[in-house]
């Protein structure tokens, strides 16, 4: 197994653009190998992540399925006029599609090792994965930040409990380190939220609404 | 179903169009639409090997979404327009999309004998419980209690079962799955297409405009606590005892596909015209 620099964390480490302060380089140890056909794997806590590369996989999975998701949402808010919204999903987006890009690289996988459709998460979808049912038409950055926040401690907890879970040192080892750094952009989107206005009560109230029924 | 490509792997992506979704932030139906694209990729089917039908709804919109063939048809009769389509090319596959008041309303007699017919075509029904693009009447699923502006005190009606209704009419699969899940979704929906003669899908696809308490049917959808069953007796008491919550597929079974034989009988499109003339 060869040890090889984390382009992921590379990554993360540049996942908040303006506001968050770069994380410091780490180093997890992956093995490169040809790209697992299916990683039937169970997320955390039932973890069965068989070696260094299925990690990898399950990571490079996680970091696809929330980029897509949150071009969806820019896609969604873009339709829906909430610009300053649609471009702060875009952004997340683009950050996470560039970790899953990274993982691609580090490992040497020429094509797709994992996608959602092909890793099965414990719950529905991945932990970084955000929930669509919650946006609104009318949302601002603070509720977007918070659908991240929620979506990184989620990330944390999975790796911490896939590193408890699992009885292979390598998988242990990059889990540790990503809970690591998943606790850091936890902690830098705190701060981010704390010098992002709040929205007001009536953050809902539309003059004109859609919906006619209320 | 036509057959798998030769050519590079296509991802999900490569059947999305370019045009954007306009359904209301948080809408199941982004996630059904993610689902489409998933099973596509996941068989592996050329883009131009698919068509996706549809009738009239929010739900309706989906086949503009795709790169794939599309028919953006009638309201109610999806149904009858894909069953054309598969009969006169059996070499597409044929995926029709529709909501809970286009399919089980509107269409709700075309749904019958789609089942019956049992032609080989995946019906996808996003149910909603409620009619949302003309502003939240209730639909043929809408609960009897659910009290809105536009039905004081509910309807009192009794909501339409329609995994029942599919499987007495002779539906050859039937599964229910969730927005919320959309890589289970996107296997019920692949299953689906590869299993030969009608096979029927609802999906619970909440309405978060006008029906926002469906956010809590995360929390209430658990996947099916047995297998699929080709007794048609064994489903029906399953699905009629079930809470609605109970997602997977639910009936399976290997009736022969409704496929007359082609090229019998043929007439020359100017025959057509001739016999149709006023």
């Amino acid at each position: 197994m060869s040890t090889k620099k984390s382009s992921k964390k590379a990554t993360k480490s540049s996942r908040k653009p303006r506001t968050k302060p770069a994380a410091k380089k780490t180093v997890v140890k992956a093995q490169r190998a040809p790209a697992p056909k299916r990683v039937a794997a169970k997320a955390a806590g039932k973890a069965t992540v068989a070696s260094a590369a299925d990690f990898m996989a399950h990571a490079y999975a996680m970091e696809a399925e929330a980029a897509e998701r949150y071009a969806e949402f820019a896609d969604s808010m873009e339709v829906h006029n909430n610009r300053e919204v649609a471009e702060l999903f875009r952004k997340l987006s683009r950050i996470e599609q560039r970790h899953a890009d990274q993982i691609m690289e580090q490992m040497g996988w020429k094509q797709s090792p994992a996608t959602s459709a092909n890793v099965r998460w414990e719950g529905a979808e991945g932990p970084e994965t955000a929930d669509p049912t919650e946006l609104h038409y009318l949302m601002q950055p603070y509720h977007a930040l918070q659908i991240a926040l929620h979506n990184e401690r989620r990330a944390r907890d999975f790796f911490a409990q896939l590193a408890k879970a699992t009885k292979d040192k390598g998988v242990r080892a990059g889990a540790l380190e990503m809970q690591e750094e998943e606790a850091e952009h936890v902690r830098l989107i705190e701060e981010w939220l704390k010098r992002t206005p709040k929205p007001d009560a009536n953050w809902q109230t539309d003059q004109d609404p859609p919906v006619l029924s209320d | 179903m036509n057959t798998p490509a030769a050519a590079a792997p296509l991802t999900a992506q490569a059947y999305k169009s370019d045009y954007k979704p306009i359904w209301c932030p948080g809408c199941g139906d982004y996630s059904v639409l993610s689902s489409f694209t998933k099973a596509f990729a996941k068989l592996q089917l050329r883009p131009e090997n698919i068509a996706v039908v549809s009738g009239i709804g929010c739900s309706s919109r989906i086949p503009a979404y795709t790169n794939c063939y599309g028919f953006h048809g009638v309201h109610g009769r999806s149904l009858a327009a894909a069953a054309g389509l598969k009969l006169a090319r059996p070499d597409l596959t044929v995926v029709v999309a529709s909501g809970d008041g286009d399919g089980y309303s509107i269409g709700g007699n075309h749904f019958l004998h789609a089942c019956r017919r049992n032609v080989d075509l995946t019906y996808v029904v996003m149910d909603n419980h409620v009619y949302g693009m003309t502003k939240g009447q209730p639909s043929p699923t809408t609960e009897p209690d659910w009290d809105s502006k536009l039905s004081p005190g509910g309807t009192g009606l009794r909501t339409f079962n329609p995994l029942v209704i599919a499987l007495a009419a002779g539906a050859n699969f039937i599964a229910r799955a969730f927005a919320g899940d959309p890589n289970g979704t996107a296997e019920v929906i692949a299953e689906a297409i590869r299993t030969p003669g009608f096979s029927f899908v609802e999906i619970l696809s909440p309405c978060v405009t006008f029906r926002p308490e469906q956010r809590e049917w995360k929390q209430l959808v658990r996947p099916a606590p047995v297998t699929s069953t080709e007794d048609a007796a064994r489903a029906a008491r399953r699905i009629m005892t079930d809470d609605g919550m109970n997602i997977g597929v639910l009936y399976k079974a290997d009736r022969k596909p409704y496929q007359p034989p082609m090229g019998k009988g043929k007439k020359h499109p100017s025959d057509l015209e001739a016999e149709f003339a006023l």
